[in-house]
């Protein structure tokens, strides 16, 4: 029993971070908003140089071969820095690639996944709980569903009509195609199963991403009350406002070990897998979320412009809610699980190795 | 990260579930904060003890098992499992008892360690005063010294397990020109030195869970101060740290009254009694965040175990393990509807009447150890970098 990451995890968490942090700025966010794909390729190569796109690529293929909880660490900071590229798209959809590649495709799988690690491709991946694909407009391979079968797509043989969304760091479609002999790669029951563990690992994705939000939320609104004096004193200093960041910060952490315990479960395929994803996503969605409310309330007007940058984080929280299955959706299957199964659900260490 | 038991690990629980299965009280003991209760509950302490389980992650010169923080974790969860009776002495071995593993001398761990882990001794906090609530450091209880003794004067309040108790440990001030944070000291009192008088409180039950405490020229050996004379702050931090934190709340705790509450809501659903459909989503929440609150603590405690500090974190425990107590037993009064009101001996009852005294007993959890509104300030101040003043 060991909750801690390794050394190699952090210090992999901490180069991404410090690269984030000065190639993902709020600046650098706004720019690429103006322009027509909002997303960098330039960016995407040096990330791809720092190993994060094929970090679950195998070692044989290109990558670093490592798993979700290495990736969950990465994801996080992702989110604390509200990076708008198609980082969950590659979680969910690299080990699904690797997993057809296992299911009878494995030159396909190879040839795209080498192509994900070097950077010169991107995923996009659609799921059952929403009818739009996500950044489909720089996916070089879409992994799209038809019924219970999963086909493997090129953007050349797709028409894509764009969604605008609130987030404008989020590019939504809906996507027109025509499923054929060529492009399936997985059906029947392999393929429900591909999905659904695509879908959690997209939902985990989110929920690490949801983490660093909340983060960057609280200490955005932490900042401003520290530094904007009224009363000729600091907002910060008195308690209705130190109390709604605390009650943030209380949320925030208590959604964080169950994000890392969801990618644990997701890494090694646990039994409960599914709702302890769930569980993360509201943790931390509803983390984000509360976070939105109380960072907005405590910048007071100014936290409501398009000027100040809180909106960036805000919009992000109100959009990874709704991404890879709402809160909402989330929740009931926590309840489905827990209320409504024979025999009751799995507690954390309570239940112990036998129940 | 590997959130798998080792063999050793499942061997432990193996034989903690053994010993506590053939062993705990079949039926609940009477309240300990009743005399009777009191006594049944350190009878069951004795038995503990004599187990070689009643503290199991103290070394095994203390009384203790010598087992890991993560043994620990998986003893609780076992004890919880079976229902064994609330810790009577929870005051003395889970927030003392580590105080003085830190900053006791070694003559005082083997004074007061081992009738602690026996419950021989039981031990009663006394941190306020009438007039040092939140406002902790305005503690004016003095503690003149004169030779080798401490000579005490003056007041404490809210002394949990007083009414029964031995001792007590509270910080009074033994510099008279002190103020403030300054010029405490931590001391061990005997609650039958000539000059101590205790009067119980009642809680809202009814039942004498505190006490007043009054001190009139009440002399104590200076043996008995826990740490440096004028430290007394620090050290009852890290006191306040295990009570916020880790070791008075263990998750099983938690995960117990979740799945008890779980099972309240499907019995009434089946029994086609009036269910509010909102409170399906509270059952599945409070059932999330205990595991949350598991989680969380297994964390903490692998960060222990690797070298780390609880600090201003506790906190944030705190406030989450206080305030989900009260919204799982408000839940389960909710489902019980008319029943929900029933005492624990009201013939009708049942097995109800556990529900109620939890709500009674969860009701102080915001308030105890320091407000919750403290504790915001703390997470406010000491986490988040915002201003004093």
């Amino acid at each position: 029993m060991e909750f801690n990451f390794s050394e190699d995890q952090e210090l992999l968490c901490s180069t991404v971070r410090d690269f984030l942090q000065a190639e993902c700025t709020p600046e650098q966010i706004r720019a690429l908003w103006e322009t027509d794909t909002g997303r960098s390729d330039s960016f995407w190569m040096r990330f791809a140089e720092m190993g994060v796109p094929g970090l679950m690529v195998p070692e044989e293929a290109g990558g670093l071969g490592l798993d979700d909880r290495d990736m969950v660490l990465v994801l996080e900071e992702t989110g604390r820095f509200g990076l708008a590229e198609p980082i969950v798209s590659i979680a969910a959809g690299v080990p699904l690639l690797v997993a057809i590649g296992q299911e009878g495709q494995p030159e396909l799988a190879e040839k795209w996944l080498s192509e994900v690690a070097s950077g010169r491709a991107k995923l996009a991946i659609e799921h059952p709980r929403s009818p739009f694909v996500s950044d489909a407009h720089v996916a070089d391979l879409l992994l799209l569903n038809a019924g219970d079968a999963i086909h493997a797509v090129p953007r050349a043989e797709v028409k894509l009509i764009a969604q605008p969304a609130n987030d404008q760091s989020q590019r939504l479609f809906s996507v027109e195609w025509t499923p054929t002999q060529a492009t399936l790669v997985a059906q029947g029951e392999t393929a429900q199963r591909l999905q659904e563990e695509a879908f959690d690992r997209g939902a985990m994705a989110c929920a690490s991403q949801q983490l660093g939000v909340a983060q960057q939320l609280i200490d955005l609104g932490a900042g401003y009350a520290a530094q904007r004096k009224q009363f000729g004193v600091a907002v910060g200093s008195f308690q209705a406002v130190k109390h709604r960041l605390a009650n943030a910060k209380v949320k925030a952490e208590y959604a964080r070990s169950v994000v890392y315990r969801a990618a644990h479960s997701v890494a090694l395929k646990t039994s409960a897998r599914s709702v302890d994803v769930s569980m993360a996503k509201v943790a931390a969605g509803e983390a984000a979320l509360f976070a939105a409310k109380e960072s907005l309330q405590v910048h007071g007007a100014i936290g409501y412009t398009y000027e100040q940058d809180l909106h960036i984080w805000m919009k992000r929280a109100w959009s990874l809610d709704l991404a890879f299955g709402s809160g909402a959706w989330h929740r009931a299957r926590i309840a489905d699980a827990v209320i409504d199964q024979e025999r009751p659900a799995e507690t954390f260490g309570y239940s112990g190795p036998n129940h | 990260m590997d959130l798998t038991y080792t063999t050793e690990q499942n061997d432990f629980r193996k034989e903690a579930r053994l010993w506590l299965e053939s062993n705990a009280p079949s039926t609940s003991l009477r309240s300990f904060d009743t005399p009777e209760g009191f006594e049944e509950h350190r009878e069951w302490e004795k038995k503990l003890h004599a187990g070689g389980w009643a503290m199991v992650p103290w070394p095994k010169e203390y009384g203790g098992r010598g087992a890991d923080l993560l043994e620990w974790l998986v003893f609780e969860e076992e004890y919880y499992r079976v229902g064994a009776p609330g810790r009577v002495n929870q005051n003395g071995i889970f927030l003392l008892g580590p105080t003085i593993m830190e900053y006791g001398t070694p003559e005082q761990k083997k004074r007061f360690l081992p009738p602690m882990a026996s419950s021989e001794e039981v031990w009663a906090q006394g941190w306020s005063e009438p007039n040092a609530g939140s406002d902790m450091a305005n503690i004016q209880t003095t503690a003149r010294i004169d030779g080798d003794d401490y000579v005490i004067n003056g007041q404490k309040t809210w002394a949990s397990r007083g009414a029964y108790a031995h001792w007590l440990f509270g910080m009074f001030r033994t510099d008279p020109d002190s103020s403030r944070h300054n010029g405490l000291t931590f001391v061990l009192v005997p609650l039958d030195t000539p000059g101590v008088t205790v009067r119980p409180i009642e809680k809202l039950n009814g039942k004498k869970a505190f006490a007043e405490v009054f001190f009139d020229e009440a002399r104590v050996s200076r043996q008995h101060r826990l740490g440096d004379e004028g430290t007394g702050w620090a050290v009852a931090m890290a006191t306040a740290g295990f009570e916020r934190g880790l070791m008075l709340r263990s998750p099983a705790r938690f995960q117990d009254t979740a799945r008890r509450l779980v099972e309240l809501y499907r019995e009434t659903v089946k029994q086609g009694v009036f269910v509010d459909s909102c409170l399906r989503d509270t059952v599945a929440r409070c059932w999330m965040e205990a595991e949350a609150y598991a989680l969380n603590t297994y964390q903490t405690v692998s960060r222990l175990i690797g070298g780390g500090k609880i600090g201003a974190e506790a906190s944030l425990n705190k406030i989450f393990w206080s305030e989900l107590d009260i919204k799982m037993h408000e839940t389960a009064v909710s489902l019980l509807g008319a029943r929900g009101e029933l005492l624990a001996n009201a013939p009708a009852a049942g097995n109800v009447g556990q529900w109620l005294d939890g709500f009674i007993f969860a009701l102080a959890g915001p308030i105890y150890a320091g407000t919750n509104e403290i504790q915001r300030n703390i997470i406010a101040e000491r986490i988040l970098g915002l201003p004093r003043k």
